[in-house]
């Protein structure tokens, strides 16, 4: 009798054994991302200003959100930012796969050339760009040196321009990862399918135009996936490069959440900033995930 | 990206001449700033504003990069980025090692054990790494505040271990789903248990997936700026942070060779890891968008 109850006690103990070691980590995901979402989330119906505080006020921060110039200004440099980065991203990441994929020598080399700066920090690459694209000292200055006097390139000083070059050092960044993503999926394509595409007569650009570029679509669409939420949380490279200037000509989302909530004392508006933010990731992320997630089942 | 290529696309030599031209083209724009950081943080000062950014040093010194780790002005104390490296060394060790072994077990489990609701449990661990961190940072300071954890590296450590997990279990769940787990039906009829069969026989064929999981991990904790700035801007502070106050520090000279040592320092675990490991660091990558 004993012996049953012990092994029926060892039984039961080795079928919730692994629901026990999983609830740690469980509970710390549900309570420092989804109760702290929902914290936040309270927290911007709140008057909180410099420290949380709990009175209610509706919609209130949003509505403040909605007509500060300021939020208005992060939204439309999100949008130009996001927009070109993505596009251009895409763009090189695509030519260099396929150009790589052409029985390259050197192509050993080559690729871990293009992907090295992404295991680099945004505020080592925003460093590096910030002094090389100062007009004073980096590529004008040299430009000039070299006899090219009238050569001008200040962008990162200029209201209208700065935008750009956060393009540019975050295109310098990710473009690599977006070419090995392309690379990866033109690898996986069956050559038969090219080879009968050839005996049928395709040029190459037909070939690429038609065939291999619609067989990409899932790299496609994880590059713009990823690349969307990377320009979404974009905050790293915006505060070494130009930290938001000159003006606000270079602020985000996620500079102007951290500054009206940790500078600014306006708590409650930081947070319905962070609640948009989220949405608007939660809007390409769940839909991604979900059909990942069922088509593995 | 190993797989064996069968080129059937023909390119005529002109092509191919373009083709080589913009390759290289591009390695040059990818190299420039690195070599725009090496060869000015050994120059002196006045090689940089009075001379030539693209030039190669007249005057070699190693100057700027021995004040980059003792001497400089980070802050308000001329200590250098040295106390910063080790303290983001401190931070990055025990939350990589944590996260790992989380991410391993719990792969284990959303694999081997499954259960009802697993997926969905699995999709809220997954999305947790793709939140703007922006929708944490104010009760993570408070919570730090009430534990007292606030500007410390263990600070630091739960909050890398917390928005961690999420991409380990991701590497663990998607490897651990290709092993058979007949093996592991077979061992428990056997009689062997929970943990024994994770350490018997998940273990020893797990090499490949903790390198990737380690490598992935200590790039992104190394590299994070805003949780670092958020909750450990002080002296406790992980180098990314007490290398942008040392950029940005308005007092003074701006020394610009000093800025670009400090920068290569703060570059260089990461970029040594890509270097040795640069294999695992580009699956890695995969993993974490294609979910391969």
């Amino acid at each position: 009798m004993y012996h049953v109850s012990k092994s029926d006690f060892k039984t039961r103990l080795q079928t919730w054994l692994p629901k026990l070691v999983l609830s740690p980590s469980l509970a710390m995901v549900l309570i420092f991302v989804y109760g702290f979402i929902l914290f936040t989330v309270y927290l911007s119906f709140t008057d909180s200003r410099i420290l949380p505080s709990y009175g209610w006020v509706g919609w209130e921060n949003y509505n403040k959100l909605w007509r500060l110039s300021h939020w208005e200004i992060s939204l439309k440099n999100l949008g130009i930012y996001a927009s070109l980065y993505i596009a251009i991203c895409t763009a090189i990441g695509l030519t260099l796969a396929i150009f790589l994929d052409q029985k390259i020598r050197g192509e050993g080399i080559l690729r871990p050339i293009y992907l090295y700066p992404m295991a680099l920090s945004f505020i080592v690459t925003g460093t590096a760009w910030k002094w090389f694209l100062d007009p004073g000292i980096g590529l004008e200055h040299t430009m000039h040196l070299w006899g090219w006097e009238s050569f001008e390139f200040g962008w990162i000083k200029d209201r209208n321009l700065a935008i750009y070059t956060l393009v540019l050092a975050a295109v310098w960044q990710s473009s690599g990862f977006v070419m090995a993503m392309f690379l990866a999926g033109l690898r996986g394509i069956d050559s038969e399918i090219m080879k009968a595409a050839q005996i049928d007569g395709a040029s190459n650009w037909n070939l690429y135009r038609r065939i291999v570029i619609p067989l990409l679509r899932p790299a496609f669409l994880s590059a713009f996936v990823i690349l969307a939420h990377l320009a979404i949380k974009s905050y790293d490279l915006v505060i070494a490069l130009t930290g938001g200037g000159p003006g606000r000509a270079t602020e985000l989302p996620a500079t102007f959440m951290y500054s009206y909530t940790f500078t600014r004392n306006q708590m409650g508006i930081g947070a319905s900033s962070a609640v948009i933010m989220l949405m608007t990731i939660a809007a390409i992320m769940v839909p991604y995930l979900y059909a990942e997630l069922r088509e593995k089942k | 990206m190993s797989s064996v290529q069968t080129q059937s696309v023909q390119t005529g030599r002109i092509t191919r001449k373009f083709i080589y031209l913009f390759l290289l083209l591009m390695a040059l724009f990818y190299l420039l700033p690195f070599f725009i950081m090496v060869v000015n943080s050994v120059k002196p000062l006045s090689e940089i504003t009075g001379g030539n950014m693209m030039a190669l040093p007249e005057v070699f010194t190693i100057e700027p990069w021995l004040a980059a780790w003792s001497t400089a002005q980070v802050g308000v104390e001329p200590t250098g980025l040295r106390p910063y490296f080790w303290n983001s060394i401190k931070m990055v060790v025990p939350a990589v090692a944590i996260s790992t072994v989380l991410g391993a077990i719990n792969g284990y489990i959303l694999t081997k054990w499954r259960f009802k609701y697993d997926t969905i449990l699995f999709g809220l661990m997954l999305f947790s790494c793709f939140i703007p961190f922006q929708i944490v940072l104010i009760p993570m300071a408070r919570i730090l505040g009430i534990l007292g954890l606030s500007g410390s590296t263990y600070g630091l450590i739960l909050v890398h271990v917390v928005y961690g997990i999420g991409f380990s279990t991701l590497y663990f769940r998607n490897y651990y789903a290709a092993f058979p787990t007949e093996l592991v039906r077979a061992a428990q009829i056997d009689g062997a248990g929970f943990f024994q069969i994770f350490y018997r026989i998940l273990m020893p064929s797990s090499g490949p997936i903790t390198v990737v999981c380690v490598i992935w991990q200590f790039t992104n904790i190394w590299n994070d700026f805003l949780f670092g700035a958020s909750f450990a801007s002080g002296s406790g502070a992980p180098m990314t942070v007490a290398l942008n106050n040392l950029v940005q520090s308005s007092t003074g000279v701006k020394e610009y060779n000093v800025h670009f040592a400090g920068a290569i320092l703060a570059a260089l675990p990461t970029l040594l890891v890509y270097i040795v490991a640069g294999r695992y660091f580009v699956r890695g990558l995969m993993a974490g968008s294609v979910k391969g």
